[in-house]
């Protein structure tokens, strides 16, 4: 069974909005997490995003588009996104999208 | 236009799936495990099979997304096995596309506004080994896909 995500999975940690993941992200999942993210952004007035992969297996464009919106949200208050605990499929999709420009990965 | 749209069977497959669902964003999960599922008498590499799950998703949420902009529609998948290679055809008879080559372009999207990062058709393109689209405005679009499986090394991701 595919656990779902709750609001728990949005944690913030010095004014680090941390974002857990799930197991896939398609457009179905982003969307939500889209919404969430940028509610919590501007409820919690965090600086910068940390999307954690640790759990996910699977990750379209969707995936990506997800980080730059997210992206464009929070540097105008001049955060960062970064991207912690990615594995090496994803890590492709975020170099061929180009997205890795712009976004922190961290190992 | 039905002529394109079904599987060339002169090919003689040794295997081959169709399904049809309904377009809700929910069944993009189901339409890449019934992948997933059909091609592991090829033995894929777990690259390989993350592969054709990406490409398939970013088909069948094109379709969905863009085919039929989010309203009712049935989006039809179709496997084959040949050999080594394996065919998936997602089909959609949703509102087309007026320019195939611009929509494939890397980074271009019609909704900008739906976070949605233009990558669907160059994902498709770099994980699959060749990618047709068909399209005709008001009709519809049918994404064809082919990979070879089995033997292709891995692909580092570039610093």
């Amino acid at each position: 069974m595919v656990r779902r995500m709750e609001l728990q999975d949005f944690q913030v940690i010095d004014q680090c909005l941390c974002v857990k993941l799930p197991e896939e992200i398609d457009h179905h999942h982003a969307e939500w997490i889209c919404e969430t993210t940028d509610r919590q952004i501007m409820q919690q007035k965090v600086t910068n995003v940390v999307f954690d992969f640790e759990s996910t297996k699977f990750m379209d464009s969707s995936g990506v588009g997800m980080l730059i919106g997210r992206y464009r949200r929070i540097s105008c208050f001049g955060g960062k996104v970064y991207c912690i605990h990615v594995d090496r499929q994803i890590k492709r999709m975020l170099y061929l999208s180009g997205v890795y420009r712009i976004i922190e990965i961290m190992d | 236009m039905q002529q394109i749209m079904t599987m060339d069977r002169s090919l003689c497959l040794d295997n081959s799936m169709r399904m049809e669902f309904d377009a809700r964003s929910e069944n993009e999960g189901l339409a890449r495990m019934a992948v997933a599922a059909f091609m592991t008498p090829l033995d894929p590499t777990v690259g390989e099979l993350s592969d054709v799950k990406t490409a398939v998703s970013e088909a069948v949420t094109n379709a969905i997304l863009h085919g039929y902009e989010n309203c009712e529609g049935l989006v039809v998948l179709q496997c084959g096995l040949h050999g080594d290679v394996l065919c998936v055809e997602i089909i959609d008879e949703g509102v087309g596309i007026a320019d195939i080559e611009q929509a494939m372009q890397p980074m271009f999207t019609s909704k900008p506004e739906l976070n949605r990062s233009g990558m669907g058709f160059s994902f498709m393109e770099a994980f699959m080994d060749d990618v047709e689209v068909y399209s005709q405005p008001g009709l519809g679009t049918t994404v064809r896909m082919f990979k070879k499986c089995g033997t292709t090394p891995w692909v580092e991701a570039g610093e």
